[in-house]
């Protein structure tokens, strides 16, 4: 996770090895002063039995204040550096993550939801950043405090200070006492914290639902358990850290009656040769210092630990390797729209035994119009993915233009292959704009043209701005129909040779949907359309109409075949037209 | 579903989990406010914490003095001493040892005692919030991003912890301290410490002007951080359209200059954060130096009677008064964080709540000599109470009359989207809307189950306004079935009981058979008990919608509001569903919306709207026979979007 993570300093990794030499500078300066201030205290003030030297105090005085100045420097510095270091660091996190979750396919995207995607380019990433800086400031710092502070007690009275030797293993193995208890209570609390997430987040989508049967007391019930479990785990959790501090204090005040015990008899046996009162006075700041960085150490360690859940999160996405992509030297070149489908089967477990979609054999011509129908989950979405190469079939081949699929560039291929998807999105900007996606070139006079096939034009004409119409994200000032139109005409703006419609003119009236059709049979009549629908009469014209039902291919024909031969086939035509006509 | 929330969310700087500050200067009041919330009901807790905290910190305070007792009272003595006598010293240090350990003792109750009231605080900030939301009318749920609202319970709440638990048992600790060596200062030399004091006002006004900064930078970096999170949902909710049109490299610039701006705001904000630490330090470093200065001075022009002994004491106390301060300084940030938290969190709770001012209620009720009597038990037949003004109480029987009469709305006050609408529905009958979207069909069942309140008109359920009945009372009366299937996580048992909290299994199998879904839930792995998860990813749409519709059933209301609830399951599936429906429609009003008129041609009555406005109404075969628009949308002759 840490070779993972560290991976994204990068061009930061000059700030992040200078902030920690401004930190031990700062060390440097923060152990120097108080021993100068010390000197201050008793060769001035203290200087001729209490008769102070003031010149000296103002020597050391002037020394202090530029220490004082340098010190400031660095402590600025060590935090520009830092906090250089750790937006950037994070910078790079959401960079990497981002750019990774680009080069995702489908069945990559299909692993992660997108409020998790979030949080993890968001919550977590912050939480690292943070958790970074921490690193790079105090837990240089502490340590080198840690350091300094016994070497100089050391210097002082090395008898005196085998008392550290002593509480040092007890605190450190106090503080691991507490931190191996916490620890599981605090994973456990983020768990429940999906929980209190997950139950907030029905509630909101079905707040309709909560509202129409009253069962505003019942959500309220269910939030409070997991709220009240929260309470609980972090309250144990917490005692458990509670502890950390009257274990500190212990420490400290135990090191410092020892140190009062012992270094009275040392400086009284040895009549104030082996020991000085001032050294004992040091001796006190120094056994302060020692237990407030091991303190420190402490909070951090804990605070590492909370943080380890972000990073794992975090590298799921890094490490997270796109499952599809280019073989060396791949075809640059879509020659025709025929589709070749040979004994293609496909899993989206890629489990040879848990086939979705199985033993599909299919010949499209360039050019035809294939019409696709089947239930709900009769895989007619995973059929066509598949020509898009948006997924990797699992057994069998599949040409596109008399070439195997995994040999061309995706993008080649996916440009020649326009899909229009059935959960089609809009993005927050102009329709023009939305548009151009297809193709980033296009003038205003293809926009428009692509608008007329896909029968657009005219209502977006009648939309006070016109092309220039902004469109909330996700498309939500738009109807359906609307929006399956402009999506419709940003994939012909591509000019593909194979253009797929998964169900997309379900919200476009019967008379509309029968224009585009024509409109695509005029001037596209090179494109290979294939379109997937719930009303036969989008598909009943086709040149072939596939009936897909349970991942199988039932059958294929032309209407006419198919209602005379098809059980499934007819039984839908029947029903749409007992039902009287259809209607979008 | 699309024509539920015209009102669009106001667009605006963070998106979801955005941790807000929408406003830079954070509202009067909220820390007064969230002051009373941590103080209520825990003020005994509290007087305690201050107590143990007076205890430790006096305990602390006594180990600085200690050393210098040690050494003048004992150690210099038995310096001289011929025969020391130990067991002064040890006795001493005994006594301190006691002190020392209820000192520890008092810490640790102390940090007991905060991790329950922080935590219990947090605990009913987020009960309170959730308790409040669930009073909010639909208007705010539609016009607020789900992720927005989520991040209140997580990020905004959490802002709080910090500040309960470390920043107020700080600031008293720090506060005692404060307080005891100023007053030995005062003692010692009043001119040194006015110096002090002045040196630390100036402390004060560097950490406001830094604080501030960071401060500034802080919000824009919350801000940059919403816009970061808006750009990832909204690209990651249409990957798979990237994707399909290779649009990866755009994105990725479009997102890198985003993230670049965060990168600079988050780097300014931390670094003006970080320099607290150091300029504080210093400062108070070079206080220290100014004053050994200052005082050497005084002493020897002997001044103010002060003695370099004097000095030196006061040196060690300057030390003792800064310290805490610092520390405090330390805390600011967190305070801040917290406010921003806990302005969102107090918006939250400020959102007005559904009027209600009803006061007919539904009751049991058994009919007797065509006199309906008011009964505890469930008897199958329900009765509208109404007390009247005069002290009278009249029952009316339950039976699903509905009738709108002139009623206009307007979701924003601005633009009306339904004029003079009038209909009416018998016990029994079926009536169906049809239109383009937008017509505000939908519109008009939000304002039935009062989800919405009308301008203008008036709607009568049994011949009762119904902004005289309660609302939770004229819910229940009326089932509902949306397009968006809407499951809990939970098993199917427990979604289907969902409708009615006290039916019997047998009543639950009853329902599912009616909708037709008993069939394929005893074929899942665990049958009733299958546990259904992320809305029931598990099933098809069509499963789900069954499951939704038994939902219904068990809750057996006179009233259904079944909106587009067919729309995205195919034509075969329909079938099945269909038949569930029919099931369900019997003997009930029923108000369908539908796209496909197949569903809805054996309404009684169809309504035709368009632009807010009825504009055919009559059966199948009139509208037929009237060559209208249904006559157009049924030939195809005209588009319906």
């Amino acid at each position: 996770m840490i070779k993972t993570l560290s991976r994204c300093i990068r061009e930061y990794k000059l700030p992040s090895l200078l902030a920690p030499v401004f930190v031990s500078l700062e060390v440097v300066m923060e152990v120097v002063i108080p021993f100068l201030m010390g000197k201050l205290l008793d060769n001035g003030i203290n200087a001729n039995g209490g008769e102070g030297d003031m010149a000296y105090i103002v020597k050391i005085g002037a020394v202090l204040a530029a220490l004082c100045v340098l010190s400031l420097l660095f402590g600025v510095l060590a935090g520009k550096y830092a906090s250089k270091a750790s937006s950037g660091f994070s910078k790079n996190l959401r960079h990497d993550m981002f750019h990774n979750l680009q080069s995702f396919s489908f069945s990559n995207i299909d692993r992660f939801s997108v409020s998790s995607l979030v949080t993890r380019m968001t919550t977590d990433v912050t939480n690292l950043q943070n958790a970074y800086q921490m690193i790079i400031r105090i837990a240089v710092r502490s340590p080198m405090m840690l350091i300094f502070s016994v070497v100089m007690a050391f210097r002082v009275s090395a008898k005196l200070s085998l008392i550290f030797v002593c509480i040092i293993p007890f605190l450190g193995a106090g503080l691991l006492f507490v931190i191996k208890h916490a620890h599981p209570i605090f994973e456990r609390v983020f768990k429940t914290y999906d929980k209190l997430n997950r139950v907030v987040s029905e509630n909101l989508h079905a707040v309709r639902v909560v509202k129409s049967f009253v069962r505003e007391d019942k959500e309220r019930d269910k939030f409070n358990t997991v709220s009240d479990k929260i309470y609980s785990d972090f309250v144990s959790a917490e005692r458990w850290v509670a502890l950390n501090s009257p274990l500190m204090q212990f420490s400290a005040y135990a090191a410092m009656l020892l140190i009062s015990w012992f270094g009275a008899r040392m400086i009284v046996g040895s009549g104030a040769t082996e020991l000085t009162t001032g050294d004992l006075f040091t001796m006190f700041s120094y056994s302060m210092q020692i237990l407030m960085t091991l303190m420190m150490l402490s909070m951090i360690f804990v605070m590492l630990t909370m943080s380890r859940a972000s990073g794992e999160r975090v590298c799921e996405v890094l490490n997270e390797k796109s499952d599809l992509s280019n073989v060396e030297n791949p075809v640059m070149n879509v020659k025709d729209g025929s589709i070749e489908f040979e004994n293609v089967g496909f899993s989206y477990a890629n489990d040879k035994n848990k086939l979705c979609l199985s033993d599909v054999n299919l010949k499209i011509n360039s050019g035809e119009t294939v019409g696709i129908i089947g239930s709900t989950g009769s895989s007619k979405t995973t059929f066509v993915q598949l020509i898009a190469r948006l997924y990797d079939i699992t057994t069998g081949t599949l040409k596109v233009g008399g070439v195997d699929v995994k040999d061309y560039d995706l993008e080649t291929l996916r440009n020649e292959v326009a899909m229009v998807l059935q959960k089609n999105v809009l993005f927050s900007g102009t329709i023009k704009e939305n548009l151009r996606w297809g193709n980033k070139d296009a003038t205003d006079e293809e926009l428009v043209e692509a608008c007329r096939l896909s029968q657009a034009d005219e209502f977006i004409r009648s939309f006070p701005d016109g092309y220039d119409t902004y469109i909330e994200q996700g498309g939500t000032n738009v109807s359906g129909g609307q929006k399956q139109r402009i999506c419709i005409a940003r994939s012909l703006l591509k000019k593909p040779k194979i253009l797929v419609l998964d169900d997309s003119t379900s919200a476009v009236d019967t008379k509309t949907d029968a224009l585009i059709r024509k409109a695509f049979e005029k001037y596209i009549p090179e494109t290979t359309k294939i379109i997937i629908a719930q009303r036969i009469s989008s598909i009943e014209h086709a040149d072939k109409i596939i009936v897909l039902d349970g991942g199988k291919i039932e059958a294929v024909g032309t209407h006419e075949e198919l209602l005379d031969h098809d059980k499934i086939y007819s039984e839908v035509y029947y029903s749409q037209v007992k039902g009287g006509k259809d209607n979008g | 579903m699309a024509e539920a929330r015209p009102v669009r969310p106001p667009r605006g700087p963070g998106g979801m989990m955005a941790r807000g500050m929408p406003k830079k200067k954070v509202k009067k009041g909220t820390m007064k406010r969230l002051i009373s919330y941590i103080t209520k009901g825990n003020k005994l807790k509290l007087f305690a914490v201050i107590v143990c905290i007076s205890f430790s910190t006096a305990a602390n305070i006594a180990s600085s003095l200690f050393i210098q007792t040690l050494i003048d009272d004992y150690i210099e003595p038995m310096i001289k001493a011929a025969n020391p006598d130990w067991g002064g010293l040890l006795g001493a240090i005994i006594k301190m040892a006691a002190l020392f350990l209820s000192g520890i003792a008092a810490t640790y109750i102390q940090t007991l005692i905060m991790v329950n009231v922080s935590q219990g605080v947090l605990r009913t900030i987020r009960d309170d919030m959730f308790s409040h939301m669930q009073t909010l009318p639909i208007k705010y749920f539609d016009t607020h991003t789900h992720g927005d609202i989520m991040s209140h319970y997580t990020n905004d709440t959490d802002t709080l912890r910090q500040m309960i638990s470390q920043t107020i048992p700080q600031t008293v600790s720090s506060a005692i301290t404060v307080v005891s060596v100023f007053v030995t200062m005062c003692i010692k030399s009043l001119y040194l410490t006015a110096f002090v004091v002045a040196s630390v006002a100036l402390m004060f006004f560097i950490t406001g002007k830094v604080a501030g900064k960071s401060g500034k930078y802080f919000v824009k970096q919350q801000r940059s951080l919403g816009d970061v999170n808006g750009y990832v949902e909204e690209m990651v909710t249409g990957q798979k359209v990237i994707k399909v049109f290779c649009h990866e490299e755009e994105t990725k610039k479009e997102f890198d200059e985003k993230n670049e701006e965060l990168f600079e705001n988050a780097y300014k904000a931390n670094k003006y954060a970080n320099l607290l630490g150091p300029i504080n330090n210093n400062l108070g470093h070079l206080q220290y130096v100014l004053l050994a200065v200052i005082g050497g001075l005084l002493a020897v022009g002997g001044i103010g009677g002060l003695t370099m002994g004097a000095v030196a004491a006061f040196l060690q106390l300057s030390r003792s008064f800064v310290n805490p301060i610092n520390q405090l300084s330390q805390q600011i940030n967190a305070v801040v964080m917290a406010l921003a938290g806990a302005e969102r969190i107090f918006e939250l709770m400020d959102e007005k709540s559904e009027d209600d001012d009803g006061y007919v209620t539904l009751v049991n009720a058994k009919i007797e000599n065509g006199n309906i009597i008011e009964t505890k038990e469930h008897t199958g037949h329900w009765a509208w109470k109404h007390p009247h003004g005069d002290g009278t109480i009249t029952y009316t029987e339950l039976k699903g009359d509905v009738v709108l009469d002139d009623v206009d709305f307007s979701y924003d006050g601005e633009k009306t989207v339904l004029h003079n609408v009038s209909l009416y529905a018998q016990p029994g009958q079926k009536v169906a809307f049809v239109g383009a979207t937008g017509a505000g069909k939908t519109t008009i069942t939000n304002l039935i189950n009062r989800f919405y309140d009308i301008a203008d008109g008036k709607i009568r359920y049994d011949g009762i306004n119904v902004n005289k009945i309660k609302k939770s009372d004229l819910r229940r009366s009326l089932g509902i079935v949306l397009q968006d299937t809407n499951l809990f996580t939970g098993t199917v048992m427990e979604n289907i009981r969902y409708g009615n909290l006290d039916a019997t299994d047998e009543q639950v199998y009853n329902a599912s058979r009616l909708a037709n879904a008993d069939d394929f839930i005893r074929r899942l792995p665990e049958g009733y008990n299958t546990l259904l998860t992320g809305n029931g990813a598990n099933l098809s749409q069509g499963q789900r919608q069954l499951i939704s519709i038994a939902r219904a059933a068990v809750a057996d209301p006179p009233v259904m509001i079944l909106d587009e609830a067919t729309s995205s399951i195919d034509t075969r599936t329909e079938a099945l569903v269909q038949r569930g429906m029919d099931a369900l429609m019997k003997g009930r009003t029923v108000f369908v919306i539908a796209h496909r008129l197949s569903t809805v041609q054996n309404s009684d009555a169809i309504m035709v709207l368009e632009h807010g406005r009825i504009i055919e109404r009559g059966n199948h075969d009139k509208l037929i026979e009237e060559k209208g628009k249904y006559y157009q949308l049924y030939t195809g002759a005209f588009e319906l979007e």
